[in-house]
């Protein structure tokens, strides 16, 4: 078998050096992973701290209070990467189906569960695992369940609704952030008895967008009307 | 060996594959299936990472969780760019890559 170098193809250094720098990769982390001892972590700082937080849930009490610059720019990442798909085009076109009797009779258990099985979510964040990004998934793949059955050649959700509840999760996170702060108090630093009611309020505006944004992404376009 | 440890291993083991794939794969769907690879690898040496010493960190949780978000949200918009790359030059390739023969990367040469 000869080896001929073809136009574009990675030669063998290439792969020779990305071998040895991956493996570097692989040692040093390795290293750091077994180095003795290990770490205290931030588990017992999170403890401590969690009956002022507002939330039950160490994971929520993280995600919303002590790190929630981090959520936000999350929320953040989100908007603009819908922003960034819908700058690229219209929706693409998909073709008309006869959707499967399987997916037919799937869909109509599990769309209309699929409204309880969010809220649940979203209730039970505060004090177990769950919160506005899962209860937002579960909503976002029922609607790409119904898109799936191929009943509209162009999927898309109404256009004005769609931009406003794609937004609202941001913006809200933002006023929320903003409103607190006065009164000595920092930017999204939550006052310790309102915590838990804005936490909620944070997260239900962040679901109803997160939703709308995940299943824009899998409809890929901008809305718009029928030409 | 503790299962932290076996999750915080197998994480740079996908790092490592998604790596590989990612500078020595053409195609862009390749690519971005490499990213979401080496991305997977990450969250699992982060959650492995924080599980190590005996209490479970709930702070590498919450890092993970704002990780897989921004992955989808970034494999989305890296779809869309790939589609509209495809549709605009008929390949679904890199210009320096446009060559290659992205049908057969992986077979005999």
């Amino acid at each position: 078998m000869t080896i001929e170098s073809r136009r574009g193809e990675p030669g063998p250094w290439l792969r020779v050096g990305l071998g040895l720098l991956l493996a570097a990769v692989a040692g040093g982390v390795g290293l750091v992973l077994l180095a003795d001892p290990v770490a205290p972590g931030l588990a017992g700082l999170v403890e401590g701290e969690l009956e002022r937080s507002g939330a039950e849930n160490a994971v929520t009490a993280v995600l919303l209070n002590f790190r929630g610059y981090d959520t936000l720019l999350e929320i953040a990442v989100l908007t603009s990467a819908l922003v960034g798909v819908w700058a690229l085009g219209p929706a693409p076109r998909i073709r008309e189906t006869t959707p499967s009797p399987v997916l037919l009779g799937l869909n109509s258990v599990l769309i209309p569960l699929a409204p309880v099985i969010c809220a649940y979510l979203l209730w039970a964040g505060k004090s177990h695992p769950g919160g506005a990004f899962q209860a937002g998934a579960v909503l976002a793949a029922a609607v790409v369940l119904y898109i799936l059955t191929g009943r509209r050649p162009r999927p898309r959700l109404p256009d004005a609704p769609m931009r406003w509840s794609a937004v609202v999760g941001l913006a809200v996170f933002i006023g929320v952030a903003v409103a607190v702060m006065g009164t000595g108090r920092q930017f999204l630093e939550y006052p310790v008895d309102l915590a838990g009611m804005l936490i909620l309020l944070v997260e239900t505006a962040a679901t109803l967008s997160i939703a709308v944004i995940l299943a824009g992404m899998f409809i890929g376009g901008r809305p718009e009307d029928e030409p | 060996m503790s299962s932290a440890l076996l999750f915080a291993g197998a994480g740079i083991g996908l790092l490592l594959i998604g790596a590989w794939a990612l500078v020595l794969r053409a195609h862009l769907i390749r690519k971005v299936l490499a990213i979401n690879v080496m991305g997977s690898g990450v969250f699992l040496v982060l959650v492995g990472a924080g599980a190590m010493g005996g209490v479970v960190d709930p702070v590498p949780q919450a890092m993970v969780i704002t990780g897989i978000v921004v992955a989808i949200s970034a494999t989305a918009l890296a779809l869309a760019l790939v589609l509209r790359i495809a549709n605009a030059t008929g390949k679904p390739a890199l210009p320096e890559d446009r060559e290659r023969d992205l049908m057969d990367e992986e077979g005999a040469r």
